[in-house]
């Protein structure tokens, strides 16, 4: 056991983690989060993707004290349904999302993208998002949302 | 006059709703979400028949024993049966409380209209629902006869309200299953046998991290822990001490057609009609096999259920499909009364058919009996989400099909091979669950089945064509040894039937000398299957198609089980190293949209999941084991790989609503492979349409 500090979402953090644990387990148990998802635990879905220092980074592979001293951003951090992200206003009109399950770590990726590139093309998010799986076919949706955020951030 | 949809078997107007508190509606339907957006719809229904605002709707999850039993969420059903009955029970509840607040008032029903559940008379309001509907009222039956509104004047129901479910899904709050933390909740994780068939020889003792247990039970092995990286961990341990002796038992997987050929079965003829005619030896003819391959449910979430057993009953939280026929299951493998077993729904990641959910449901179960008291959370790895659950089986359809002097499809007959397409629970004498098999004594396994034609059949799914036809046989062969277990997935058999089938009627265009889409139109014999192909064909510019290099356009039809809704797909393909699916055009016709947008977000969904379907998917496994256990191993399509999707939904206002999820599954696969054949001058006979499968039919 290790007592890992970190600033998640913006305010500061400790807690404790089991020796190998990774991210998703400190984020998912002690820190009672929901919204980075385990999906496979192999990097290969996108799921569990969180923003390390603003960039994306799986939090199932990544070793939990990985995070000491840095900052973390989950899809909680993005926005709230009071203050919501452009992107989550945006995934809602888009109704872009069928199961759900993957778009925490989809809205993480385009907040990245959307930060570091502000007008991207279709290409440009179908690229950003190309480690991302969705199973329920949404998308299109997804991308259109994006955009739409890019347009409303840049107004 | 009988009563609609699930009304019939459960007819108790206040099984499905209560006003609990003031402003509050509580809609409790037996169906369930599963990423489908059908809570959303319910409560558009309720909303509509109540006149009360959408927003005043909660739909309580189903709770076994509490909730009307409306069987399985599956067959894209729901808007038919549930909304029916949601629809009939909420127009009568409206009716009855307008009464008893006529009479209090002594305002005639007539002059009261209702806003928003609250009652006004000429003077003002005399009463709502919440000062009415007080729990003896809807103690009672419903009754036959019509007394919901006329489409014309439905205000809620036909505009795409969003979904209700979204918000928490895109703000990351707790929704899911998997995200329920109860307290001294424990994690487990199983160990399961490395190969399909294999004999526990020993199990090493040997430490477990702190407070980790083993709970073994003949050859079910799992680990359980305060935490799930110390189960997780425990589970890892126990796996490297256990020996067995594993033993080849899956069949061939480069030859699955020969052994569905050649296997056991049972045959049944699904459909014959018309006399057999005389045709000459030169007719322009047909005969393929076509074979499509085991495909997995592959969702991105993993299966995951709670369970505990205390003072010899048990709860389980599940994201079944049916919650009360995994309770019948639970019964029968615990040995207790159903009255003992609680199941309660919680949404999982999306299902596309009968997945893990009840298997996943029975482990935890297992594992919760040996620790009374406590909640024990089991979570399947990737690796389990690929290889643990039902798959889609394989199928082996063999067409020939002849035209006669006119050019008319003279003779049809189709012989379709291959395991049952449902193993669910609550339908057997014995439990069905995969690791039931593993207990001291064990269960033995089930062998799939096939649901009656009637309720849309299961590998016979969709197999008789739509067109004018001569004289026509289809024998169904269930095969009765199932080597790799077999269920329900999205569209069952109607993915390799329309695929043969709409393959077949594009070769007998040719034959013909005709157009496909024209020699479609002119044979189809639905007036509303034509009205979507030609809409499809509209979308896409059918008659002005670009040729090109590589390119290649494809259409096809199929109302879904011959009795849901229409859907017609063209598709373009580019064909480079690999095939690529660049756009699709659907119509569908689902009679009237509940949701509009819902519905078109169903078949957008299932449409690119049938791209995936086609171009990539196939169960990989040996003799021994199935080897597609992580994303690498079974590939789905990814963003870069999506094409274009364009959706249109035809006009049927006031016409019988029909479920979308499902419907364009076919068709898509369909119109691909169709338009390979215009890109490349090759038909290809087995799924998916991979270079390889390109390069062994050229």
């Amino acid at each position: 056991m290790a007592e890992i500090g970190f600033t998640l979402n913006g305010k500061p953090v400790s807690a404790a983690a089991e020796d190998g644990a990774s991210l998703l387990h400190l984020l998912r148990g002690p820190l009672a989060l929901s919204g980075p998802r385990f999906g496979c635990g192999a990097e290969a879905c996108g799921a569990c993707m969180v923003l390390l220092d603003g960039r994306p980074a799986h939090a199932c592979t990544l070793p939990a004290e990985a995070a000491a001293g840095r900052s973390v951003t989950t899809v909680e951090g993005l926005g709230t349904p009071e203050a919501p992200h452009p992107l989550q206003r945006a995934f809602l009109a888009e109704q872009a999302g069928q199961c759900g399950y993957c778009l925490p770590g989809i809205l993480v990726s385009a907040a990245a993208l959307l930060a570091a590139n502000p007008r991207p093309d279709a290409a440009a998010v179908k690229a950003a998002l190309e480690g991302h799986l969705c199973r329920c076919g949404s998308h299109n949706r997804i991308v259109r949302a994006v955009l739409r955020a890019a347009a409303e951030m840049a107004a | 006059m009988t009563l609609p949809g699930s009304l019939k078997a459960n007819p108790r107007l206040s099984a499905w709703f209560a006003f609990p508190e003031e402003g509050v509606v509580l809609l409790s339907p037996g169906k369930v979400e599963i990423g489908q957006g059908i809570l959303t719809a319910l409560a558009q229904i309720a909303a509509e028949e109540l006149d009360v605002s959408p927003a005043r709707i909660r739909v309580k999850p189903v709770v076994t024993g509490e909730s009307p039993d409306e069987q399985v969420t599956a067959g894209s059903l729901s808007v038919q049966e549930s909304g029916a009955a949601v629809r009939h029970a909420a127009a009568e509840i409206r009716a009855i409380c307008l009464s008893v607040a006529a009479q209090r008032s002594g305002v005639p029903p007539e002059a009261i209209r209702i806003e928003d559940g609250v009652f006004l008379g000429p003077a003002g309001p005399v009463g709502s629902y919440w000062s009415v509907a007080h729990p003896p009222l809807l103690d009672t039956d419903a009754t036959p006869g019509a007394r919901a509104k006329p489409a014309a004047a439905q205000r809620i129901v036909g505009t795409s309200l969003p979904r209700t479910d979204l918000p928490d899904k895109i703000f990351g709050r707790p929704r899911f299953l998997h995200d329920i933390r109860l307290p001294g909740m424990l994690h487990a994780r199983m160990v399961r046998p490395p190969a399909a068939r294999a004999r526990l020889l020993s199990l090493a003792e040997g430490p477990l991290p702190e407070g980790a247990r083993l709970v073994r039970n003949g050859a079910f092995l799992a680990a359980v822990a305060e935490t799930e990286f110390a189960a997780e961990r425990a589970a890892e341990r126990i796996a490297r001490r256990a020996e067995w002796a594993v033993e080849d038992s899956l069949p061939d997987a480069a030859s699955l057609a020969a052994w569905l050929d050649s296997a056991p079965s049972e045959a049944s003829v699904t459909a014959e009609r018309g006399e057999a005619p005389a045709l000459p030896e030169d007719a322009p003819r047909v005969a393929a096999v076509f074979e499509k391959p085991f495909i997995a449910h592959a969702s991105i979430g993993v299966c995951c259920a709670l369970a505990r057993f205390e003072a010899g009953a048990l709860e389980v939280v599940s994201h079944s499909q049916g919650p009360y026929n995994l309770r019948a299951d639970l019964a029968l493998a615990f040995g207790l009364p159903p009255g003992r077993v609680t199941v309660r729904h919680a949404e999982g990641a999306g299902c596309y058919g009968h997945n893990g959910a009840d298997d996943v449901a029975f482990e935890a179960a297992v594992i919760a009996r040996e620790i009374p008291g406590r909640w024990v959370r089991l979570q399947w790895s990737r690796a389990e989400e690929l290889t643990a659950g039902p798959f889609s089986p394989a199928m082996r359809i063999a067409i020939e099909a002849a035209l006669d002097e006119r050019g008319e499809i003279a003779l049809w007959r189709a012989d379709i091979a291959g395991n049952g397409h449902s193993s669910r629970p609550g339908r057997a004498k014995l439990p069905v669950f995969g690791a039931a098999r593993l207990l001291d004594p064990p269960f033995p396994p089930a062998v799939a089945i096939n649901m009656p034609l009637a309720a849309g059949g299961g590998a016979e799914r969709n197999a008789v064509p739509g067109y004018r036809i001569g004289a026509l046989k289809v024998v169904t062969r269930r095969v009765t040894e199932m080597p790799i277990r077999a269920s329900a997935l999205r569209g069952l058999g109607a993915i390799g039937n329309v695929w043969a089938i709409e393959t077949v009627l594009d070769e007998l265009a040719a034959l013909a000398g005709e157009d496909p889409l024209a020699f479609r139109l002119k044979r189809l014999e639905d007036p509303r299957a034509a009205a979507a192909l030609e809409k499809a064909a509209a979308m896409a510019g059918w008659a002005s198609r670009r040729r090109a290099e590589g390119v290649g356009f494809g259409c096809a039809v199929a109302r879904y089980k011959g009795t849901g809704a229409w859907c017609a797909a063209v598709a373009e393909i580019l064909a480079e190293a690999e095939v690529r699916c660049t756009r699709l055009w659907l119509a569908a016709d689902i009679g009237q949209a509940i949701n509009p947008d819902g519905a078109m977000n169903q078949l957008e969904g299932g449409a690119i999941q049938a791209v995936s379907i086609a171009l990539k998917e196939e169960l990989r496994f040996d003799r021994r084991r199935i080897e597609s256990d992580s994303w690498e191993a079974y590939p789905i399509l990814r963003f870069s790989e999506v094409p274009e999707v364009e959706v249109a939904l035809m006009d049927r206002a006031g016409e019988p609503p029909l479920g979308a999820g499902e419907a364009s599954v076919g068709p898509v696969v369909g119109a691909i492979a169709n338009a390979i054949a215009d890109a490349l001058g090759v038909r290809l006979r087995r799924m998916p349409f991979t270079a390889e499968t390109i390069a062994a039919a050229c």
